[in-house]
Parts: C-alpha cells; structure tokens; sequence
C-alpha cells in the first residue's frame, strides 16, 4: 500500500506581509487543522474543511484603491485567497466581463439584468479557471510535482491547462461520454487523460480511491479547501464591477453547490472587510431537470438532498451526489431566492435565446441558468425593478452536439449573384412563415 | 470469503494504515460494529450519537451508492465489496 496524501506545509515563498489564512476549519463542528493537504474533517464528523482567515488583518490591508491598483486577474484579491507566494501563478485568469444587457433585459421584462460573462474565462473559458488558478498555486506551496482531478470536462480542461503552463505533471480523470470539445480540449495539453466508463459521481469514487494511493495533489479532493475558494472571485468581481455594490439578485447554476457557497462567501467577505454596504442579496440556483438533486430537496422543503442519477444532456452540472447541495439550499432559502429545474429542451432554448439576444454562446450549463432566469422571471419570483446578475460559467464551443440540428443550416449557394438572390429569398420567406407561425 | 471493504486514508490510522480490510456482516449498519470491534473508535468517526450514517460519508456496495439500495439497512453478503468514501466537490 502506498501511503498518504498528507504532507508538510512548505511555504517555499512568503509573501513579504505574510499570509492572510492560518488553519484550516471543519464547517460542521468546528474543529480546526494545519494548514495541508486535507479536506474532510478526519477528527471527529468527516465535515468539509474550510481556511480560516484573519479579516481584521485583511481589512487592514486591503482597500477599494489597493485592489484596483492590483493586476487584472483574480490575484488583484490575492489578500481574500489561501496562497502565500507573492507569485502565483496568473495565467490572466478572471475579471471577465460584466455586460449589462438590454435586448435579453427587455425580452425577459427586466429593468437591470447583467451577465457575468466566464464564457471567455482565461485561459480554457470556463470559471474553473478561477478554482485551478488557486488550487495549482496552494498545490506548488504544498510540494505537489502531480496533479490531478475528477471533472465532467471544464475542470479537465483547466487543470490539464494550468498544470502545463506550471509544468507540474498531471493526469485528469473524466466520464467517457463526455462532449469531444471537452476531450479535444483536454488532451492538446498532454496530460494522462482517463475516460473512465461511468458518470461524473462514479469517477469521483474512483478519484478518491486513488487519492488514498497516490500522492497526488487532487484540486477536488485533499486540495479542496483551497480549490473552492477561487470561485469567491466570481462574487468579488461583480460587486467591483457593479461600482463597489453588491445586486439585488443573482442566478446561477448548481452542480455541487460549490461556486453558488463561494459567491455568497465572497459577497460576505466584502461586506465584513467594509468594502461594499451590507445588502441583503437574493440568490436562486439552476438544475437540469435530468440532474436536479438540489432542486428537488428545494420544492419539497427538505434539508437534505437525495442523489439522482444523471441524464441530461448538461453534463457540465450533472452531478448526481452534490457535496455542497445542503449548503446551497440553505442559501437559496434564507436569502429568499429560489432553486428550479428546467428540461434539456428548455436549455436549447435557453442557449439560443442568449446567443440571439446578446451574442454569447454558453455551453449547457448557461443555458440552463438563462432557462431558469426565464422561468423564474414569468413566475414572477424576480422582480423586473431587481438589479439582477445571471453567471455564465463556460463556452458554447465546447459542447457544439448539444445544439446541433436545432439552429438551422448554412444556406449552400452558388458563387452567383442569382443564387444568392433566390437563397435570400427563400430565408425571408421561410422567416416571414416562421414569424407567422409563432403569432399564431 | 469475507466482506471487503475500502478504508479512506483519513480513517487509516484505526485499521494499521490498511487500505483494505476484510470481515463479516449481515448489513451496512452491521457492518458499523463489526469494524468497531476489529478497530475501537472507527464507528464515532462514521455514524453520529445517533447512529445513523454521518451525511459526509458516502458508502457503496458493489460500486452502488447504498442511497439507491437500502440505505444503512442495505445487506451484505460474502464477497461484497463495501467502499467508504468522503463527499467530493464537484467538477
């Protein structure tokens, strides 16, 4: 048996202030640990782990102007991330765009509606940027030289990035039937790519039977307590973005829970560090019908989420077992939000409707948060006066079989200026019918 | 043949850092005693003051989350492999 992912704490590079994090602590009970590498509470209640922060010290530190002044890149917030080098590793991660909408606003009946754009994410456009930045960084501070995650194919295609760019060595484990996009964009870095044959929850079983053998730095698994705090710069950003304020409402996908736990994190820790007013913030979450655990446990007011088994074609978000779905569900409830589900036809429309309007291609998981915003919003559950943000948390380009065969074709012309004329004709017919059809 | 069952690493430290473990039980919740016999203080860490299954911890039988068979009541028979796994974030 090969032993123990456990390893000393070397911080080979302090940063000249000194770090802002200094143990870690189980979420549950309590309990606290050494800063390594080490993600449930083994003491005493298997809890998740979490970095404890000294804000006092931060708030010192930091300020609206410092950070502003920083680099454009989720390291401008270093002094809120659990990594202790004054160089990590910055791939240009982050401070995507904030793109307030106004054809998407006025179709939905929305007064203020942004979109938190993480579809051109750098470097493999997705959030997951964010998280990998943070965990390759910890992981290099930890003496890891392997890395390694369980991914339904962002997680792959960033740590698999990152870790080339780091030159740690890497080997990523993903479902077998994952979208060639994901694959494609996964192997052109050259790590050692396992499909395994099962779905997102049996790979995690499996990755964590490995993590028990190898001393691999898993960014999901004894990394994770770091990992999951990149996704705060998602709520950093947008209430930077927004002029140092905080929105009245966001939406966004729920796969594990995780990145929806760490937005609302990263708006708390803006508020106890006073560099946003204290606002109450509603926060709604999006399911696929396919994989709604957390929905589900939503509508029936239950406080524990019973896994599914995933079938829909938003494989990014389909994970059947979700490790932070209490938590998520615990926001969406005392913030007065909502957590609702939508069918794999529905996220086409959804993808369609954000691309058409606003000329953004999200994979699948955008779409379902945009067919959630729209179910939610003809529910009457958010209200048109709300400044409101839906996050869009990868590319459209990477998951290209879910969308085709329902957006048209190419019209195939000659290279003459008849052809082309009798093409264009036929469209604005074929429009003007489909216009018809639809008013009817 | 016995019931084979997967030691997490953090869990290590009760069963002689063994990885795997072998021994006998009707049931997963049998399961739960028996390795405290074999292993004093391994059972607080899985179940709460309650004895039910602490909410953190996943088990599978046969690759099969005991979720979607009988729960803590799920049975066991020789040759079965039970795997004791802690929740994972997502990916």
């Amino acid at each position: 048996m090969t032993q123990a992912i456990d390893k000393p704490q070397t911080l080979s590079t302090a940063t000249s202030l000194g770090p802002t994090f200094s143990a870690l602590r189980c979420r549950e009970c309590g309990e606290t640990y050494e800063l390594g590498a080490k993600h449930v509470c083994e003491d005493v209640c298997f809890g998740p782990l979490e970095v404890v922060y000294d804000y006092d010290l931060i708030r010192q530190r930091v300020s609206r102007a410092s950070i502003e002044a920083g680099p454009k890149s989720i390291w401008r917030y270093k002094d809120f991330l659990p990594v202790a080098t004054d160089t990590p590793i910055d791939v240009g991660t982050g401070m995507t765009p904030l793109l307030k909408t106004n054809r998407l606003a006025r179709r939905l009946g929305l007064k203020s509606l942004y979109i938190k754009n993480d579809a051109v994410n750098m470097p493999t456009l997705s959030f997951k940027d964010r998280v990998v930045s943070v965990a390759l960084t910890r992981a290099q501070e930890l003496g890891f030289t392997t890395v390694s995650c369980a991914s339904t194919g962002n997680l792959a295609n960033s740590t698999a990035a990152i870790a080339a760019h780091a030159g740690l060595d890497c080997c990523v484990f993903i479902p077998s039937d994952l979208e060639a996009g994901k694959v494609l964009g996964t192997l052109i870095y050259n790590p050692t790519l396992m499909a395994v044959r099962g779905n997102y929850d049996q790979v995690n079983r499996l990755c964590s039977e490995v993590a028990n053998t190898q001393g691999w730095g898993f960014v999901n698994i004894n990394l994770r307590p770091y990992y999951s705090e990149g996704s705060k710069t998602l709520g950093y950003e947008v209430a930077e973005q927004l002029g140092w304020q905080l929105p009245d409402h966001i939406v966004a996908p729920l796969a594990s829970g995780s990145l929806f736990s760490k937005i609302h994190k990263g708006f708390q820790e803006f508020i106890k560090t006073g560099l946003v007013e204290d606002k109450a913030v509603r926060f709604s979450g999006a399911q696929a019908e396919g994989c709604s655990p957390i929905s589900q446990a939503f509508k029936e007011g239950r406080d524990f989420v019973t896994p599914v088994k995933p079938n829909t074609i938003a494989k990014s978000i389909a994970i059947g077992n979700p490790a932070d779905g209490i938590y998520a569900l615990d926001i969406a409830r005392k913030t007065n939000g909502n957590i609702e589900d939508v069918t794999d036809a529905e996220i086409i429309d959804g993808m369609k409707l954000l691309a058409e309007t606003e000329g953004i291609f999200t994979e699948t998981a955008g779409g379902t948060t945009i067919a959630v915003l729209k179910k939610l919003v003809e529910a009457g559950k958010i209200n048109p006066d709300e400044t409101t943000v839906a996050y869009i948390t990868g590319n459209g380009l990477k998951t290209q079989e879910a969308v085709q065969g329902y957006i048209g074709e190419p019209l195939t012309i000659d290279p003459k200026l008849e052809s082309f004329e009798r093409a264009l004709e036929r469209a604005r017919t074929l429009e003007r019918l489909d216009w018809q059809q639809t008013s009817v | 043949m016995a019931i084979k069952v997967l030691i997490p690493t953090p869990l290590q430290k009760f069963t002689n850092n063994e990885a795997t473990v072998e021994c006998d039980a009707g049931s997963v919740v049998a399961l739960m005693d028996t390795l405290e016999g074999h292993f004093p203080g391994i059972k607080a860490r899985l179940c709460d003051d309650q004895g039910e299954l602490r909410r953190f911890v996943n088990f599978y039988v046969n690759s099969e989350d005991i979720r979607f068979l009988d729960g803590k009541e799920t049975p066991l028979k020789d040759g079965d492999e039970v795997s004791i796994v802690p929740a994972v974030a997502g990916g």
